[in-house]
C-alpha cells in the first residue's frame, strides 16, 4: 500500500475496444501501468498498439470497458460527469501532436483557458490577475515573453507547442500527459521541446508519461514501457531502461 | 468565464452569424412599425368614437322618445352618483337632407340630431369638431359673420385646403341674395323685351330654354318674390353661375311662417351643422370642395313623434360644418338646436309643457369604470325601456376587427422571426461542427457539457439580442419618422402611399407601445435562444476523443 501512496497514476488490468459496424476492435486487452510521484515514462508502440487509446484513458477523456485507474488516489470509473470533468481539470495536463490551440485566442488567453474553465466568471475578476501573472511567467519561461498577443496561426510549430505545455501547466497538475508532442515538429524543435519537459521533470519534480512511437525520444524518459497489442510487453529489454 | 469569451470572439469572428439575425432584424422592425402605425391607427378610431360619442348613451327604443329628461337625468345621477360629471338629452331621428346644386336637387339621407348647445360639447369632443373657432368655443346656431377656417384645424398642415370656406357665413349669404336678385331682375327684363318683340312666344314657340323661362316667371309670380325658400346656387366657382333655376318649393304651404316676409340677406333659419362628408368632396389636389357653404339654405325632412309619423319638412341655414374625420358620421350627422326639433316634431306636451328626448349623453369622470355604472343604470331603468350602453358597447364590432387584425398581422410577422429561428438553427450546426475539434480541445481542458452548451446557448442569446437591438433601433426610426418615410417614397416612386382622402388623416398615425415593443424583442431572443438549444445540445453531446480527432 505504501508504493500505492507514492503512485500518482495505477493502471489496473485496463480494457478497451471499439465497435465498428460487426467487427470489435480491441485495443487495450488488460494492461497495467504505474507511474510514481516525480517519474517520467515513454509509452512506445506501434501504430494501433494503444498507446494513445491509454493516454485518453488515464486523462479521463473517454471511459474504460474493464480494469481501473487510479488518478491522485482516485478511482475514476463511477465519477459522475462534472466529478471527472474537475479532476482532468486540476490533476492533469495534456499536451497533443497537433497542439490543440483555440484559433481565437492569442496565447496568453490560451494558457489561461484552464483556468477560465474552472472559475466562475465573478469568481474569475478576483483571480484574474494571478493567473495572468501566471500565465506570463510560463510563456516567459518557455521563450515566448514576446509572443504573449499573438494568435496560433502566427506561431511556429515549437511555439505553439511550448504554449501547449504552459497551458498544460499553468493548473499545476500532477501528471503530464504528453501524446507525440514532437510528431508534428523538425528534429531540432522537437528536441528542444524535450528538453523542455526533461527540466520540468528534473526542476520542478512533474510526473509526465511520454506517448511516442520514436525510440529516440522515448529514450530520454527514465523508463520505457512498451505496449504491444494491447498489452504491456513484458520482454522490453532492460538496455532501453535508463538509469534515473 | 471561457463561455463569455469564446461567445464574443465567436461573434467577432463569424459574420455569417450576423446575417442569419438579419431576418430578426426586420421582423423585428416589422412588428414594431406595424404594431405602432395599427396602434396609431386604432387610437385614433377611438378617440374620434370616443369624441363623437359620450362615454354612456342612454337611450329609448322608441322615436317618439321618453318625456321629462330631467326627471331621468336626477335619477340617473341617483343611481350612478359621483361618477358622472355632465348631461346632456338629445333626440336623434332618421332624416332626408335635400340642397340644390346648380338646379339640381341633392338627397342624402342623415341622422337629424338635436342638441342642446349649452351643455352638449361638454360630455363629448363636439366642439373640437367644428370649422368655426368661435363655434369650437361655443357651439351657436345663429350664422356667423365670416371667420371660418380654410385650414383643417384638425391636421398639422398649414396651407389652405378649403379655399370655399374663405367668404362663408353671412358675406356667401348676402352676395346670393344679391346674385339672385340681379339673376330676377334679368329674367324679368328679358321677358319683358320678348314679349315686347314677339307677342306670339307665349304660346310656347320659343323653345325649351324659353318655356323653362315661362315656367320660372309663372312660379316667380306666384311666390310674390319672397327668396326665403331660394336654394343654394353652386359654391363653387360662382362667377359662372349660368342658369339657376328656382323650382317651386313644395313645402311652402306647409309652413306655419308662411305670410310673413323675411329677409334672406339678414335673416336666418334654423342653422343646422351638417357632417361636412354630406356636401363637400376632397379632389385630386387635396382640396375639400363644397356643394353649399355655410350661410346657404337647405330643406330637411324628418317624421314627427306621433303614431304613425308624418313627414314634415322646413328650411334650415348651414351655419358650420362638422368634421369628426370619421366618414361614418361626417356623411350622416346633422346637429339641430334640440328645442326646435322638439317642437317641430311635436315632442312637447301641450298640455304639461314637458318636452321629450330620444336619449341623454353621460360623461363619467376621468378613470370611472364604464361598465360597471353602465350596469348600475340597466338595474334602474327597465331594459325593455330603456338602453343603455357605453362608447365602447356602440362600436364593438368595429373595435373588435381592428383588435382582430392586429392579432392576426402579430402571428404572421411572429412567424417570419421563427423562421429566421431556422436560419439561426442550421447556421449554427455549421458552426458546431466546424468548431467540433475546438469543442474536443474545451473539454480535454475540463470543460463541462453544461459549459459547451452553454457556449452555444450564450451564442445565440447574444444575437438575439443583437438582431433584435438592431431590429429596435430601426423599426423606432421607421415608426417615429413614417411620415417622413412616406413621404420620400411617394417621392422617390411617384405613387401616393397614403391618401388622406381615403382615411381622413392628415399624417399616418404611430404610436409606440413600449410593453408591446418588450414583448416583441423578448419573443426574438427567446426564438435565437430556442434555436441554438438544438446545437448547443449536440455540441455538448460531442465526444472528447472523437471531437479531438475531428479535422
Amino acid at each position: 500500500m505504501t508504493e500505492a501512496a507514492t503512485d500518482i497514476l495505477r493502471v489496473r488490468n485496463l480494457c478497451k475496444s471499439y465497435r465498428s459496424g460487426d467487427t470489435r476492435l480491441d485495443v487495450l486487452r488488460g494492461v497495467d501501468f504505474d507511474l510514481a510521484a516525480g517519474e517520467f515514462v515513454s509509452v512506445v508502440g506501434q501504430s494501433g498498439s494503444g498507446k494513445s487509446t491509454l493516454l485518453h484513458l488515464m486523462g479521463l477523456l473517454d471511459a474504460a470497458d474493464a480494469g481501473e485507474v487510479v488518478l491522485a488516489g482516485t478511482r475514476i470509473a463511477g465519477l459522475s460527469a462534472a466529478r471527472r470533468d474537475r479532476l482532468r481539470n486540476t490533476c492533469v495536463g495534456m499536451v497533443f501532436q497537433s497542439y490543440y490551440l483555440l484559433p481565437e485566442l492569442d496565447a496568453l488567453e490560451n494558457v489561461m483557458a484552464p483556468l477560465m474553465v474552472r472559475h466562475g466568471i465573478f469568481e474569475w475578476l478576483t483571480v484574474r490577475s494571478a493567473v495572468r501573472a501566471r500565465a506570463r511567467e510560463l510563456l516567459d519561461r518557455f521563450g515566448l515573453g514576446g509572443r504573449l498577443h499573438h494568435h496560433p496561426r502566427q506561431l511556429s510549430g515549437g511555439e505553439m507547442q511550448r504554449v501547449a505545455i504552459a497551458r498544460a501547466l499553468v493548473t499545476q497538475p500532477q501528471v503530464l500527459l504528453a501524446d507525440e508532442p514532437t510528431g508534428n515538429l523538425d528534429e531540432t524543435t522537437g528536441a528542444g521541446i524535450l528538453d523542455t519537459l526533461c527540466e520540468l521533470n528534473r526542476a520542478d519534480g512533474l510526473s509526465i508519461v511520454l506517448v511516442t512511437h520514436d525510440p529516440v525520444v522515448a529514450r530520454r524518459a527514465d523508463r520505457i514501457v512498451r505496449l504491444a497489442a494491447g498489452r504491456v510487453d513484458e520482454t522490453c529489454p532492460a538496455a532501453e531502461r535508463k538509469a534515473g | 468565464m471561457y463561455k463569455l469569451l469564446l461567445c464574443w470572439r465567436y461573434l467577432r469572428t463569424r459574420w455569417i452569424a450576423l446575417a442569419s439575425i438579419i431576418s430578426v432584424t426586420l421582423g423585428v422592425a416589422t412588428m414594431i412599425v406595424v404594431n405602432s402605425v395599427m396602434a396609431g391607427f386604432s387610437y385614433e378610431m377611438q378617440t374620434r368614437i370616443h369624441g363623437i360619442l359620450s362615454d354612456l348613451v342612454f337611450e329609448s327604443h322608441s322615436l317618439s322618445g321618453f318625456q321629462d329628461p330631467q326627471w331621468h337625468m336626477d335619477e340617473i345621477r341617483r343611481a350612478a352618483g359621483d361618477d358622472i360629471v355632465g348631461m346632456t338629452p338629445t333626440v336623434a331621428v332618421p332624416a332626408m337632407l335635400n340642397f340644390q346644386v346648380r338646379g339640381q336637387w341633392v338627397t342624402r339621407q342623415i341622422m337629424f340630431i338635436g342638441i342642446d348647445e349649452a351643455t352638449h360639447a361638454r360630455v363629448s369632443d363636439f366642439g373640437r369638431y367644428l370649422q368655426h373657432p368661435g363655434n369650437r368655443t361655443q357651439l351657436s346656431f345663429d350664422l356667423r359673420e365670416g371667420g371660418y377656417d380654410t385650414v383643417d384645424s384638425q391636421s398639422e398642415a398649414t396651407t389652405p385646403t378649403r379655399p370655399a370656406l374663405e367668404g362663408a357665413g353671412w358675406p356667401h349669404r348676402r352676395m346670393r341674395v344679391e346674385r339672385e336678385r340681379v339673376w330676377r331682375e334679368k329674367l324679368e327684363a328679358d321677358r319683358r323685351a320678348s314679349e315686347a318683340a314677339d307677342p306670339t312666344a307665349a304660346s310656347g314657340s320659343g323653345g325649351p330654354t324659353r318655356s323653362i323661362d315661362r315656367q320660372v316667371d309663372a312660379v316667380l309670380a306666384a311666390t310674390t318674390g319672397d327668396e326665403a325658400s331660394a336654394v343654394a346656387p353652386p359654391a363653387i366657382d360662382v362667377a359662372d353661375t349660368t342658369a339657376v333655376v328656382k323650382p317651386p318649393d313644395p313645402f311652402r304651404q306647409a309652413r306655419p311662417e308662411e305670410g310673413t316676409r323675411m329677409d334672406p340677406a339678414r335673416e336666418q333659419f334654423t342653422g343646422i351643422v351638417p357632417g361636412i362628408g354630406l356636401a363637400s368632396f376632397r379632389d385630386s389636389t387635396g382640396v375639400d370642395r363644397f356643394l353649399v357653404l355655410p350661410g346657404d339654405d337647405v330643406k330637411v325632412t324628418f317624421p314627427t313623434a306621433g303614431t304613425p309619423p308624418k313627414a314634415v319638412s322646413d328650411s334650415f341655414t348651414i351655419v358650420d360644418y362638422y368634421e369628426s374625420k370619421m366618414s361614418e358620421y361626417d356623411s350622416n350627422f346633422v346637429f339641430v338646436p334640440l328645442a326646435m326639433l322638439q317642437r317641430m316634431r311635436g315632442m312637447i306636451d301641450p298640455q304639461t309643457g314637458l318636452a321629450s328626448v330620444n336619449s341623454i349623453q353621460i360623461k363619467l369622470r376621468e378613470g370611472a369604470d364604464l361598465d360597471l355604472v353602465r350596469d348600475k343604470l340597466r338595474k334602474v331603468f327597465p331594459a325593455d325601456l330603456y338602453a343603455v350602453a357605453t362608447w365602447r358597447d356602440k362600436q364593438g364590432p368595429l373595435l373588435a376587427a381592428v383588435d382582430m387584425e392586429m392579432s392576426v398581422l402579430n402571428i404572421l410577422l411572429f412567424l417570419i422571426i421563427a423562421v429566421a429561428g431556422f436560419g439561426i438553427l442550421a447556421i449554427f450546426f455549421m458552426i458546431v461542427v466546424e468548431k467540433t475539434r475546438d469543442i474536443g480541445i474545451l473539454k480535454s481542458l475540463g470543460a463541462g457539457a453544461s459549459g459547451i452548451a452553454g457556449i452555444f446557448l450564450g451564442y445565440g442569446l447574444f444575437l438575439g439580442l443583437v438582431g433584435a437591438g438592431a431590429g429596435l433601433a430601426m423599426g423606432l426610426a421607421i415608426a417615429w419618422n413614417i411620415n417622413t418615410i412616406r413621404v420620400g417614397v411617394e417621392w422617390l416612386t411617384g405613387q401616393r402611399v397614403f391618401d388622406p382622402s381615403i382615411y381622413y388623416f392628415h399624417r399616418i398615425p404611430s404610436i409606440v407601445d413600449p410593453f408591446t415593443v418588450a414583448w416583441i424583442i423578448v419573443g426574438a431572443v427567446g426564438i435565437a435562444v430556442a434555436s441554438s438549444v438544438l446545437p448547443a445540445l449536440r455540441a455538448a453531446r460531442l465526444h472528447p476523443v472523437e471531437a479531438l480527432r475531428h479535422d
